[in-house]
């Protein structure tokens, strides 16, 4: 995929989204607690932790959506204290939920289409009269979806409108919008949940085809650890709000403060 | 049987994306024009073009317009009537003041002149949602009703407060004012009301429709994926504002040929909110069935009886009307919410298998 | 200069030169300020107890009205004829319960907002079929309220205060206290609260969905009818009341649409804003600000505040 517009080139390997000091809180809720990571080009990041760590509002702040009281972020070498969601879509970051954020009223191909909206130029007039410059643009990014739709895999169901669709074709089709985006950086909400064996497997494929082949940077939330393990490069560990580890599966995996949080012991 | 897409296949995506992909629904759609742009006029007489077909043009354009901004993309409007007069009154100051236009290039104008108001009044949009957004539009209808009544310049500070429109031409043809024609008119209304239903669905199927539908269904979700909020609904604004100003002035000056003081008041805006209810959200088609339904049922109410023998008051019909409207309008949000759009939907799935049950 | 001259100090000046006007106007607008507010709670009532926003409210008043003189005027007497207004306004709630919220529960809430309309509408045909469409006056005298005027000297002027005015003050407030009162200290009234968070949770406790909104739309219908009474009095009854009706919407901004003291400060506010606003400021605009004057103020409002002076900050979570 080619990259998006704005911000630096960054090497594979190297750092392409750092957070710094992040604090968040609403009203008295102390969400996210002076946290730092970074995120390198080209790699698998979980952010894994108990429920209520902090992990989803972590994702938010990436994406502009809840604007940190402290701490900044720099994305493709540019600093800023809090992200605006055009800028971040914009910079190309894509992203899905942990509740499914499907727009309802459309179709599955409409979905993954809305996720070319910023691909997409050709003019106010042109779209009015639907001929020439418009039709062609239009074929052009319909093209793309279909390549999208083909690798995940929903032929059958892209007229179908999604409110009627299960919930794991519907997270399915929810990754097929955000890879419209051609994004530099995937957000993944928890994409494995509610889903059994078998679609697991088919979404860690689906996750490490998009890494391999496309070579997009995920940074994903995650609760069912043999995925984490199976799937990411490094891991960051947060617990109501605050960092307690970060590292390689293996090295997260065998601390003692992560142990202690997941098994609840006070600390 | 006879609505099969059995053997139609599509090889280009945009065959795909046509607008009437089914050959069924093209021969349809072809039979509708002819009879609405023949028969009609030519068969037709005066009180069906002038007091039936002409009305149900512009009210469903106007319609479309409301669909536009809340079927589409989610704004609550009670501010119709409002915008539809700015476009009224817009075509009738333009036209008194440079007769030797063209009057539909005149009407078309207003529609821009439309346009900007409704952008002004949709500009609270971006910190008000939803329901509260209703109220906004409000305050811009009583606003723009007390305009209409309340300055002179706008009436040509006429003694009556009511505006009268002149008689103008195409081609030679009167095509405005008491010299015009019923069927004259008819078929104007009926150019561009087609004109701009056309263009409606273009920008319904084209990337437009995409972003106003994801700011309708989830605005949060929209803007991560990098629409800009306040421009895609100012631009719905815009663009419902431009249909109901486009309406508005065919009203006056196709339909009526005239217009009292407070013609376009808040009554009128829930009659459109109606159409649109019971016609369908969300469907360019539904607002011609709603227009058809509210605006033909007391027509029907009134003329009906009298043929049975058993004569209504003109009161009583209105009564009934409001009785049976608000009805309707219970009924079909509990049957079917999605309106007649759906229902007409439902029966063409029905038609594709038919005989077969399913 | 001079128009910034009549804008910003001309109506001040007037104010001040002749102070037994501005409080002439001052209570005027709190009186009409205490009727919105009563529209208002009517709203609240039924917003707070099904999260439903009820169009109809407004017919609802007129309704009431009408059924109260029309009985009246067919020789029931007046205490009676209110009584069965009252019995009537149970059967209205029971009927809408039944055949429109019944179907519809569960349906998001822009559906039933909808079909609120479908009542109004039909309300107003069944209500112009069987009274007919003629404003008519208030049984006021007849169900004992006070006609007349008190004149009281004040402000280097006189200053005079309609009896009515005073009664419907004083109804109001007692209407309001008991109100406030039941939603925060009966069980019924937490029952209420309950139902206005989420229909779902509180069927899995056991509240009954159907009594628990028969006995707010009875409620709401009650306060239509004082309301109704109330107007009337003061001038008469016809549809052109629901329409007033509407004005309730801007108070429900300003006050906040679960809150009932919210709904008496918003009136307030919205009352003598307008009456002050049309009084010294409307001779500048041309008469007749009234009709559009308390949306402004209220959208100015939404602006600075979106979830209005009481309403809870609405927080989204994705």
């Amino acid at each position: 995929m080619r990259a998006p517009s704005g911000g630096a080139e960054i090497a594979a390997g190297d750092v392409l989204l750092a957070v710094e000091n992040v604090s968040l809180a609403f009203g008295g809720v102390k969400a996210v607690s002076d946290v730092s990571f970074d995120i390198r080009k080209g790699e698998i990041r979980a952010i894994i932790g108990p429920n209520g760590a902090g992990k989803t509002s972590m994702l938010n702040i990436i994406n502009g959506f809840y604007h940190p009281q402290q701490g900044r972020i720099t994305f493709k070498g540019q600093t800023r204290a809090k992200m605006r969601p055009y800028e971040a879509a914009h910079g190309g970051i894509g992203r899905t939920f942990q509740n499914v954020a499907l727009f309802r009223g459309m179709t599955a191909l409409d979905n993954i289409m809305a996720g070319r909206t910023l691909k997409m130029h050709r003019s106010f007039f042109w779209q009015l009269l639907r001929f020439g410059p418009a039709v062609a643009e239009e074929v052009e990014h319909r093209r793309f979806v279909e390549e999208i739709i083909d690798f995940l895999k929903i032929q059958e169901i892209r007229r179908t409108p999604v409110g009627r669709l299960p919930y794991g074709l519907q997270k399915r089709v929810e990754l097929g919008r955000a890879l419209a985006m051609e994004p530099e950086l995937l957000l993944l909400d928890e994409p494995m949940a509610g889903m059994n064996i078998e679609e697991k497997e088919d979404m860690s494929r689906f996750i490490l085809d998009v890494n391999d082949h496309f070579g997009t940077t995920i940074a994903l939330i995650e609760h069912d650890m043999g995925v984490v393990m199976d799937l990411s490069d490094r891991v960051v560990v947060l617990d109501h709000g605050v960092k307690i580890a970060d590292g390689t599966p293996d090295q997260v995996m065998k601390d003692q403060a992560v142990i202690d949080a997941y098994l609840g012991v006070a600390h | 049987m006879f609505y099969r897409e059995a053997g139609q296949f599509k090889t280009s995506y945009t065959a795909d994306m046509a607008v009437f992909p089914i050959l069924q629904d093209r021969i349809g759609i072809a039979v509708v024009l002819v009879i609405a742009a023949v028969i009609i006029p030519l068969f037709g007489n005066d009180f069906l073009l002038q007091a039936v077909m002409t009305p149900f043009l512009v009210f469903a354009l106007a319609s479309i317009g409301l669909n536009l901004l809340t079927g589409y993309t989610g704004l609550l409007s009670l501010g119709t009537a409002g915008f539809m007069g700015v476009g009224a009154y817009a075509c009738y100051k333009l036209t008194t003041a440079f007769p030797g236009v063209n009057v539909i290039i005149w009407i078309v104008a207003s529609g821009f002149v439309s346009a900007a108001v409704g952008v002004l009044f949709g500009l609270p949009s971006l910190r008000i949602k939803g329901f509260y957004l209703a109220v906004a539009t409000l305050a811009a209808q009583f606003f723009l009703s007390w305009c209409f009544i309340r300055v002179p310049w706008l009436f040509n500070y006429n003694v009556s407060g009511a505006i009268e429109v002149p008689t103008r031409t195409l081609f030679g043809v009167p095509v405005t004012g008491p010299n015009s024609l019923p069927v004259t008119r008819y078929l104007i209304v009926l150019a561009i009301v087609v004109v701009m239903t056309w263009l409606a669905s273009n920008l319904i199927r084209g990337r437009f429709g995409r972003m106003w539908m994801a700011v309708r269904d989830m605005d949060i979700a929209a803007e991560l994926i990098g629409i800009r909020l306040l421009h895609t609904k100012l631009l719905a604004f815009a663009v419902s504002s431009f249909y109901c100003g486009v309406a508005g002035a065919m009203m006056v000056f196709l339909w009526y040929g005239g217009a009292e003081a407070d013609v376009f008041n808040i009554n009128q805006s829930f009659t459109i909110l109606f159409m649109v209810i019971i016609g369908g959200l969300g469907s360019l088609i539904g607002s011609f069935f709603g227009a058809a339904l509210i605006y033909i049922l007391p027509i029907i109410l009134r003329i009906v009886p009298a043929e049975l023998g058993v004569p209504l008051h003109a009161a009583t019909v209105e009564h009934l009307t409001f009785i049976i409207v608000g009805a309707l309008i219970i009924g079909f949000l509990i049957i079917e919410p999605h309106g007649l759009a759906r229902l007409w939907q439902i029966g063409k799935q029905k038609l594709r298998v038919w005989p077969f049950p399913y | 200069m001079d128009l910034l001259y009549k804008v910003f100090i001309d109506p001040f000046l007037q104010m001040g030169g002749a102070p037994d006007l501005l409080v002439q106007t001052l209570w005027d607008g709190l009186v009409s300020g205490i009727l919105y507010s009563l529209i208002a709670l009517g709203f609240v009532l039924i917003f707070k107890a099904s999260g439903v926003f009820n169009f109809a409210q407004g017919i609802m008043v007129v309704f009431a009205a009408l059924t109260l003189v029309g009985l009246y005027e067919h020789g029931v007497p007046a205490y009676l004829a209110l009584a069965i207004t009252v019995v009537v306004m149970l059967g209205l709630a029971f009927s809408v319960e039944r055949l429109m919220l019944r179907p519809l529960v569960n349906q998001p809430d822009i559906i039933l907002f909808m079909a609120t309309f479908g009542l109004t509408y039909f309300l107003i045909g069944l209500g112009e079929l069987v009274f007919g469409g003629d404003p008519k006056v208030m049984i006021a005298s007849e169900l004992g309220l006070p006609k007349g005027a008190i004149e009281v000297k004040m402000a280097g002027g006189f200053v005079s205060l309609q009896k009515i005015d005073i009664a419907a003050t004083v109804i109001a407030s007692v209407m309001v206290a008991s109100l406030a009162v039941f939603f925060q200290k009966t069980r019924i009234g937490r029952a209420l609260r309950a139902v206005a968070d989420s229909h779902k949770a509180a069927l899995s406790v056991g509240i009954s969905l159907e009594q628990i909104w028969v006995i707010v739309w009875f409620a709401a219908g009650v306060v239509a009818l004082a309301t109704g009474i109330m107007w009337g009095a003061r001038s008469e009854v016809s549809f052109a009341l629901q329409i007033i009706a509407l004005k309730a919407l801007p108070v429900l901004i300003l006050g906040g649409f679960t809150s009932i003291p919210g709904a008496i400060v918003g009136g307030l506010i919205i009352g003598i804003g307008e009456k002050i606003g049309e009084f010294y400021w409307g001779p500048l605009l041309g008469s007749g600000i009234e009709s559009w004057l308390a949306y402004m103020i209220a959208l100015v409002f939404l602006l600075f505040r979106p979830q209005g002076l009481f309403g809870e900050k609405i927080i989204e979570r994705i």
